[in-house]
């Protein structure tokens, strides 16, 4: 009994419970923030949720693993397309069938790029997952009659189950399948990043010649992170589909490989919880910027723009005030915080800081 | 068709309008007057206003020239409200940049329709733009109305009931391209250069259903995708399958660059160029942009092509004066060329159905107005053909030619048709504006 006790302690005490309990915690907000707000709210946080996950798997890799991809919206296609194929000619499949397919096949593919990628370094990696970037909404254009060629396949949404009531708007039905997956997909990323794995990709990152000494496949566990990287950006691809309602080679552009990275960048490289505050800065800020180019009575070749200029001059601002992003401002503001008042549970860092991080204050 | 009302008739309605207006800025909302009362009847629209809303390219790949249509709809709006606005309602139109962009397109249309709360969508631009929303919109009954973009997946009545075309689809474009060159160019071999999407298909389709499929070979059919500019080899492979005749369903940029191609090879068949393709002041821009300033709207000579809405250098036509007047007075700023035309002919189309609908229209009372009430062209050189089993708007077009010096010239009549159905001629006559320049 006390050895069975114990055994639970060891397993849910240190990490997977508090990842479990913070998750819970998470869904019970996000559960009655969806119910409380318009519609449309609840479609731009599902938009958070899915950018959210697409960014967290790409900042294990390139933030914790330290290989850089500008291929992540070419992955997103690949689940957006696995799902919108599953659903072509009104096939029904339940959601989760839908999503966990496009995490498979998005993953199978990943291994393919894990190993040419984990032979590649700095801008050859960058050059080839460019490739790919490039490549992937041109075979949609090719094999038109499978993919729909520039129009698309569109994807039939999913609606709300009878027993919601029948004006339970779709978008919050939505909103609720992006923040599970979300949430699922944290406390996956979190607890691997907690156990060796997390600090196997961490330590290849840091130095590969000391990992290998120290007897970490450095090669496998490249390819691992490939893989888990890809597995999400599917996953959020396939929901990217729902959202839109086709999936379209123009919707895979590089911009949005790119905007990715914009958001773990803003938000925080390595951490998990900057993958957030990055998706919010990038759903939430062109929303603002262009109501306030409309506000402007300007010259429609100047107002056209200005939404782009005035988002481009806020991540300038933001890295010059944060070159940590957001999660590592919010550190510091924490450290000094206790620097300042002496107040240390559980001594340091360790209390606060959920995941690991790139040394903040150096 | 002639225009339904009078002069006098339209002056009189047009002065009730405005002595309304007059009422209501004096008095607040109490619209009181012989002709009904204005209600808050359907979301986005108020005893005062009406809004709507759409999703255009302003910036990126598909700007250039359409980035005008909007502003140039809302500068006909604009010219609505300063003479009383619809019943006394003034029009409120929101357009959003989705950079022809899917994504961009789905959030903005659900800011348009859950926040901006529009009474319907006007002019959405975009093939792969707008299928992704039509469902959502439909499944919001919300009216989609004159959708920039001549796919014939707008007109499917049964499964979206609330979307409506406007431009004709590229089929019928198709066919009666067609039917010029087997009248005024028989005995030539015909090439195909087209976009492979939708409207670069739909164009082949009416034009193997006019010219037989079999009297194109493969070798003279090439395609290009709008994301590569290298077309030098579908150039070259039309050359080298010996086409006197070469049909383009592309869009302005790639028009400019297989002239350049063709010319750079010393190739010099006939251009049949389709409307979306062909404006003489994009292309003569372009053609500059791409050479350097080595050519320049010369090598436009002997293109033909085709239209269904007056010609912009037209000043003889009245409609060509009005919207030029309403251009020189509200969006000067902006060329005055076909896409000018277009978004301020869809605005007046707007303006004739919101009219038909009655004071108080509901989003279903409009609709259902719009299947049934026989809209004349205005503009349009055929008339609308909006019925409850058709979503179509203008079916027939006029084959003109552009001569070395940019004259546009039409010839022929207008000829209608549909997707299936054999080629008329348009016996009617065109309608003029009315006076006021309101419907």
């Amino acid at each position: 009994m006390v050895a069975v006790q114990s055994r639970l302690d060891r397993l849910v005490r240190p990490t997977f419970g508090r990842h479990l309990l913070f998750a819970l915690a998470a869904a019970v907000v996000l559960l009655l923030l969806s119910s409380q707000i318009g519609a449309y709210d609840d479609y731009n946080l599902t938009a958070v949720a899915i950018f959210a996950v697409a960014a967290a798997g790409l900042n294990l890799l390139t933030g914790l693993n330290g290989q850089l991809s500008l291929g992540h919206g070419a992955l997103m296609a690949i689940g957006a397309y696995t799902a919108s194929l599953l659903l072509k000619d009104h096939h029904q499949f339940p959601v989760i069938v839908v999503l966990l397919a496009a995490v498979l096949s998005t993953g199978v593919i990943g291994i393919g790029f894990g190993y040419a990628a984990a032979r590649l370094r700095g801008p050859y990696l960058a050059g080839a997952t460019l490739t790919l970037a490039v490549a992937i909404p041109q075979v949609a254009t090719r094999y038109k009659s499978i993919f729909g060629g520039e129009s698309g396949l569109t994807v039939a949404p999913s609606s709300p189950p009878d027993w919601l009531g029948a004006d339970f708007p779709p978008e919050r039905w939505l909103a609720w399948i992006a923040f599970a997956a979300a949430i699922v997909t944290m406390v996956l990323l979190a607890n691997l990043l907690r156990g060796a794995p997390g600090r196997a990709f961490k330590a290849v990152r840091d130095n590969e010649a000391a990992a290998a000494l120290a007897g970490i496949n450095v090669a496998r566990t490249q390819v691992l992170a490939f893989v888990v990287s890809a597995a999400c950006a599917g996953l959020a691809g396939a929901l990217l589909a729902y959202w839109t309602g086709v999936t379209a080679p123009a919707g895979f552009t590089l911009a949005l490989s790119l905007q990715l990275i914009t958001a773990i960048v803003i938000g925080g490289l390595g951490s998990l919880a900057g993958a957030v505050w990055g998706s919010l800065v990038l759903v939430f800020v062109p929303l603002l910027t262009s109501g306030m180019a409309s506000r402007l009575s300007l010259p429609s070749s100047v107002a056209d723009n200005l939404p782009l200029a005035i988002y481009g001059g806020i991540l300038v601002i933001a890295m010059l005030v944060a070159p940590h992003g957001i999660q590592g401002a919010l550190r510091r503001i924490l450290a000094y915080g206790r620097a300042r008042w002496g107040n240390t549970p559980g001594g340091g860092q360790k209390g606060v800081v959920d995941w690991d991080d790139p040394a903040p204050d150096t | 068709m002639k225009s339904v009302m009078g002069g006098n008739a339209l002056r009189i309605r047009a002065i009730a309008i405005l002595c309304l207006a007059g009422l209501l800025a004096a008095c607040g909302t109490s619209g009181d007057s012989s002709s009904g009362t204005n209600t808050a009847s359907a979301p986005g629209i108020t005893a005062t206003t009406i809004t709507i809303g759409s999703t255009q390219p302003l910036t990126g790949r598909a700007a250039p020239g359409y980035s005008e249509i909007s502003p140039s709809s809302n500068a006909y709006f604009n010219y609505v409200n300063d003479h009383g606005g619809i019943n006394g309602r003034k029009i409120t139109y929101y357009y959003y940049d989705d950079g022809y962009n899917p994504t961009n397109t789905a959030s903005l249309t659900r800011k348009l329709i859950l926040e901006d709360k529009v009474f319907a969508m006007f002019s959405a631009l975009g093939t792969p733009t707008h299928l992704a929303v039509v469902d959502y919109i439909n499944s919001q009954k919300v009216p989609d109305l004159f959708v920039s973009s001549g796919c014939n997946c707008w007109n499917d009545v049964s499964n979206h009931p609330y979307t409506f075309g406007w431009q004709p689809d590229y089929t019928i474009e198709g066919k009666i391209l067609g039917q010029y060159i087997q009248k005024s160019l028989g005995g030539k071999k015909v090439g195909y250069f087209y976009q492979n999407d939708e409207f670069g298909t739909d164009g082949v389709k009416g034009l193997d259903a006019q010219l037989g499929a079999s009297s194109v070979p493969d070798a003279s059919r090439q395609n290009y995708v709008p994301t590569n500019t290298n077309i030098g080899p579908q150039i070259a492979a039309l050359k080298a399958s010996g086409a006197e005749v070469v049909v383009s369903f592309s869009i302005p940029a790639f028009t400019a660059l297989a002239l350049l191609g063709a010319a750079k090879l010393g190739y010099h068949p006939i251009w049949v160029v389709s409307n979306v393709g062909s404006d003489v002041t994009t292309l003569t821009g372009l053609l500059k942009n791409f050479s350097k300033g080595a050519v320049g709207g010369a090598l436009l000579g002997g293109m033909v092509t085709d239209a269904y809405l007056p010609l912009t250098g037209d000043s003889a036509n009245p409609w060509i004066s009005l919207f030029k007047g309403i251009h020189d007075k509200y969006v000067s700023n902006l060329p005055w060329d076909a896409n000018v035309l277009y978004g301020m002919a869809q605005a007046y189309t707007f303006v004739q159905a919101m009219k038909a609908a009655g004071r108080n229209p509901t989003r279903a009372s409009f609709v259902k107005a719009l299947e049934t009430t026989k809209l004349s062209g205005g503009p349009g050189l055929a008339p609308l053909g909006f019925s409850s089993s058709n979503h179509l708007g203008f079916l027939g077009v006029q084959i003109y030619t552009i001569a070395a010096d940019g004259t546009q010239t039409t010839t022929g009549p207008v000829y209608t048709s549909s997707d299936s159905g054999p080629i008329s001629q348009y016996s009617g006559s065109a309608s003029t504006p009315p006076a006021n320049g309101i419907p």
